[in-house]
């Protein structure tokens, strides 16, 4: 089993839930997954089943790992952060100590890291900034001056911000309602401090909304975006098909690429933001193997 | 230790009766990173056809009670690849492999076969199942196995395009009024047994929005939910059969199975074979998962061999 899981870098386990607390409107949950804990890396994620062996809701809920702790006290541990809006997540999030959870991790593209100790602005919508410590926790070990910008709706929907001022050089808050940091989206003061820290890379981590204007703004500024997304996924590990979005390739062309392994961090200048309208991902017409007029 | 191992015909013996359900696996290198996809009976790969296809746009999926619906529109990477890359793939990690082909005109179903024939991994193929769930673009996209004459077209050429050797399995859905119709008319078109079930057509509006969930308005609906629909559609044709109405041939179950329990319950219906579909997304290790719980179970009851249980709740 050993070479298999080397050779697969993915593990399946049934976790044991040691901790969880409530975040603002967020549960931060620490689960006992040696498995998961010894092979993630920052921006990979975990998709954990929901209501046990016969439950009806079939369909796993995926969550970037917040933080890995692989030789804890109790084994390894994976830590998430999730906000229960659906059937699935409150089963999540109802869970107490000494609970178990099925976890399939660590899945998808982990953040592709600078090989030179540039300037790096990461960027966190809401609790998509959950992965984003660890990955400024990488960065600065490599050198990198890093600085981050956390947005949210309001206050609560914040997450991380004491968390930030310890882990980067510098921490932005911006709310849509002015309750905490200065009011506005996170593309606001995003110019300024990229010109300021000349900044090579812009991570970036929340809603698809966000993720495009984030990309906007690191090109109009000279710098790369690196994106992780939030599609809805039903396997999580590849199979399903349901989680795929239009991104070029290196060879120019559009395919609709699964977010869940060939993702969930893609380039930013690579989707196709064109195709992205209310919800929905259309396939642009340009796509590989597109539909044709009077096709399917 | 009870005898696993099933013969679908054309002389390929397998070493057990489970399989993978055609679009819940990709084609094997995912879940291989979770157990040895040669340890199936069979590995059965996504509907391919002739071209690439990029599928739809998304939302791709809904989530129902015991299910999801999906709508997916066969993404594929076409045939050529196919056979380049993912069939000797299979090969080359010992699998048996059952590929599903589709097409939108029967003459594409026959250039699918055609190419996979020719193909240089075409000795790890024991089988093919056809994927007859399509829309046929010549008749008003209404999908070829809701018709028994378009079914057994498509059939036909396929099973020209195959050596006799290689069994063909038509798949077959359960959105029809006489299943056995079509059970029929495929079996006397040529195919040497029937997968069944295939989805069902349904649809699920978002309240919040109040617009159809999914992008393509329409979908399949797959998961548990769906078991007792397979397990009368298996029922009904094999008792058919019985009945000398349909010739006597292997039927592959397929349709909300989740455990060995649920397996069995397909294969006292009458399935020869199993396949694991949408429970893959749940556990990715569900099929030999199933396997081994299905073994179990068989001994417990006292079967020596797998092939006694099938179709033994007819008659009880």
């Amino acid at each position: 089993m050993s070479e298999r899981r080397l050779r697969a870098r993915v593990t399946q386990e049934v976790a044991e839930v040691i901790a969880t607390r409530r975040v603002g409107a967020y549960q931060h949950i620490t689960l006992v997954a040696p498995g998961v804990a010894e092979l993630a890396r920052p921006g990979q994620f975990v998709a954990l089943a929901v209501g046990g062996e016969s439950s009806g809701t079939l369909l796993r809920r995926s969550f970037s790992i917040h933080k890995v702790s692989p030789s804890g006290t109790y084994g390894g541990t994976v830590e998430i952060v999730v906000s229960a809006v659906g059937v699935g997540t409150r089963w999540i999030v109802e869970r107490v100590p000494h609970d178990t959870v099925d976890v399939v991790g660590p899945l998808g593209k982990a953040f592709p890291l600078p090989t030179e100790p540039v300037a790096c602005v990461l960027v966190g919508g809401g609790y998509g900034s959950a992965p984003l410590f660890w990955l400024a926790a990488e960065l600065r070990q490599r050198g990198c001056h890093v600085e981050m910008v956390l947005g949210a709706a309001s206050e609560d929907r914040l997450f991380g911000v004491v968390e930030a001022s310890h882990s980067c050089d510098g921490v932005t808050v911006t709310t849509d309602d002015g309750s905490a940091g200065q009011q506005g989206w996170v593309s606001d003061p995003l110019p300024g401090i990229i010109e300021r820290t000349k900044a090579g890379v812009v991570y970036g981590c929340g809603p698809m909304g966000m993720l495009e204007s984030i990309t906007r703004v690191a090109q109009t500024h000279g710098a790369v975006a690196q994106v992780a997304v939030e599609e809805s996924m039903a396997c999580g590990v590849g199979v399903c098909m349901t989680c795929v979005m239009p991104v070029v390739g290196s060879d120019g062309r559009t395919r609709m690429l699964r977010s869940c392994v060939e993702g969930p961090v893609f380039r930013g200048d690579r989707v196709r933001w064109d195709a992205f309208d209310g919800g929905h991902a259309r396939v642009p017409d340009d796509a590989v193997g597109a539909p044709k007029v009077g096709g399917h | 230790m009870v005898d696993l191992s099933v013969d679908l015909g054309g002389g390929h013996r397998l070493p057990n009766p489970l399989m993978t359900a055609s679009g819940c696996a990709a084609n094997g290198k995912e879940l291989h990173r979770f157990f040895d996809v040669a340890d199936l009976g069979a590995f059965v790969t996504k509907s391919v056809m002739a071209d690439p296809r990029s599928g739809r746009g998304t939302p791709r999926m809904a989530e129902t009670p015991s299910g999801m619906l999906n709508s997916i529109g066969l993404q594929g990477p076409g045939i050529e690849a196919f056979v380049d890359e993912d069939l000797p793939w299979l090969r080359s990690v010992g699998a048996r492999v059952l590929p599903s082909i589709a097409g939108s005109s029967s003459t594409e179903y026959a250039h699918v076969a055609a190419t996979l024939r020719a193909s240089r991994a075409f000795d790890a193929v024991v089988g093919v199942e056809v994927n007859i769930s399509c829309p046929n673009v010549a008749n008003r996209g209404l999908v070829f196995a809701c018709d028994p004459m378009a079914s057994a077209k498509v059939i036909a050429l396929v099973r020209e395009q195959l050596p006799r050797d290689i069994p063909v399995f038509a798949k077959l859905s359960p959105d029809v009024t006489d299943i056995t119709a079509i059970a029929a008319a495929c079996v006397k078109a040529g195919a040497d047994g029937l997968t069944m079930i295939n989805t069902l057509l349904g649809m699920v509006i978002d309240t919040d929005r109040m617009r159809p969930q999914l992008g393509g308005v329409t979908g399949g609906l797959s998961g548990p939910g769906i078991r007792p629909v397979a397990v009368r559609a298996i029922w009904q044709v094999r008792q058919a059969m019985f009945e000398g109405r349909i010739p006597t041939v292997p039927i592959l179950g397929v349709g909300g199975v989740r455990t060995g329990r649920d397996a069995l319950e397909l294969v006292a219906a009458g399935a020869s074979a199993v396949q694991v579909g949408t429970a893959a997304f749940h556990d990715p290790s569900a099929p030999v998962r199933v396997l081994r719980e299905l073994c179990e179970l068989l001994e417990a009851k006292g079967f020596d061999r797998f092939t006694d249980a099938v179709a033994v709740a007819h008659g009880r």
